[in-house]
């Protein structure tokens, strides 16, 4: 892409990633959450190959960094929800202090959930698009 | 309200007409595209911006994926000559439509009006809500704490659908199977 569009992206990027991590901790306050939040971050990844190109993209972001976000994202949400398990109460119960509601730190284990579950849309929504535009066939992962 | 819905959904319907009968597949993801915008604007009219969001990223997302598919392969769409197998499966696809609308027109009847919930579930969560869970956003109280098994479901589902499509994708072809 020409040097206007490079620019644009380099300032853009970082303003959507904030804003991507502001819709995933704000989950259980305002609109959005986890899925949401999680698929903004993804979004400002694919800019990045748009406007970059995939050999540049390449160089900087390998394709285990996004499997890695995904494994972890899927297994920090089963790990919190048998830690009601683990607590000896039942799988998937709030077992934190339920908070102030209206606060950032309330509501228990569910801005946790929020969390995993934006890390590992984002990973995967970002695994697919590298795949699918970034990686030739029969490359090695 | 009523008309607007009704509006953007013509405009839906239309959209996916000229995706599937356009002989160019550029032009047919571009309408393909109208589906998905109209849908955000449609749960934008409805007061579910959660929905909202997720869509408008979806969308741009995958049509900028179909859009890079489109330019790395073909953009004509392969020809079929009409045979007696089309004439077949179009007399099927309309006794189908055929009795799908019979049937909806008799249970639509019978259907809570618009915006008219008769379920008491829904009405428990939007009172208890806030105080059984501590979160503001009901929506995220509903899908992580009274319907969390889903979320934990959907969330695997997820990682297992991308483990697929890594591998299907990146599979080498193996020459001594």
């Amino acid at each position: 892409m020409t040097l206007i569009v490079k620019e644009i992206t380099r300032l853009m990027v970082p303003s959507i990633i904030l804003l991507g991590v502001y819709v995933v901790l704000h989950g259980h306050l305002t609109p959005g959450g986890g899925f949401a939040g999680g698929v903004l971050i993804a979004g400002s990844f694919a800019l990045m190959v748009l406007a970059y190109g995939s050999e540049e993209t390449k160089r900087e972001i390998k394709m285990w960094h996004a499997t890695f976000g995904e494994s972890m994202g899927i297994f920090l949400f089963w790990f919190l929800a048998l830690m009601g398990v683990i607590q000896g109460t039942h799988f998937f119960t709030n077992i934190l202090a339920k908070g102030r509601t209206g606060d950032l730190f309330s509501a228990g284990i569910i801005p946790l959930c929020n969390i995993a579950i934006g890390i590992e849309v984002a990973a995967a929504l970002f695994a697919i698009f590298f795949t699918m535009a970034v990686m030739r066939l029969g490359e090695k992962l | 309200m009523m008309t607007t819905l009704i509006l953007l959904t013509v405009l839906m319907i239309l959209g996916a007409i000229v995706a599937l009968e356009s002989r160019d597949l550029l032009s047919g993801i571009i309408s393909l595209g109208i589906i998905g915008f109209a849908l955000t604007i449609i749960f934008l009219v409805l007061q579910a911006p959660d929905l909202a969001i997720v869509q408008i990223i979806i969308e741009t997302l995958t049509l900028v994926i179909l859009i890079a598919a489109v330019l790395k392969t073909t953009r004509k769409e392969v020809n079929d000559p009409v045979n007696k197998r089309k004439v077949l499966l179009w007399s099927a696809g309309l006794i189908g439509v055929a009795v799908f609308l019979l049937a909806a027109w008799r249970a639509l009847h019978h259907m809570p009006e618009f915006g008219h919930l008769t379920l008491r579930m829904a009405q428990a969560y939007v009172d208890q809500g806030a105080n059984l869970t501590g979160a503001g956003n009901l929506v995220a109280a509903v899908i992580l704490d009274f319907r969390g098994y889903d979320t934990l479901g959907e969330a695997t589902v997820l990682f297992t659908s991308v483990a697929g499509v890594v591998s299907v994708l990146r599979k080498v072809g193996r020459k001594h199977a």
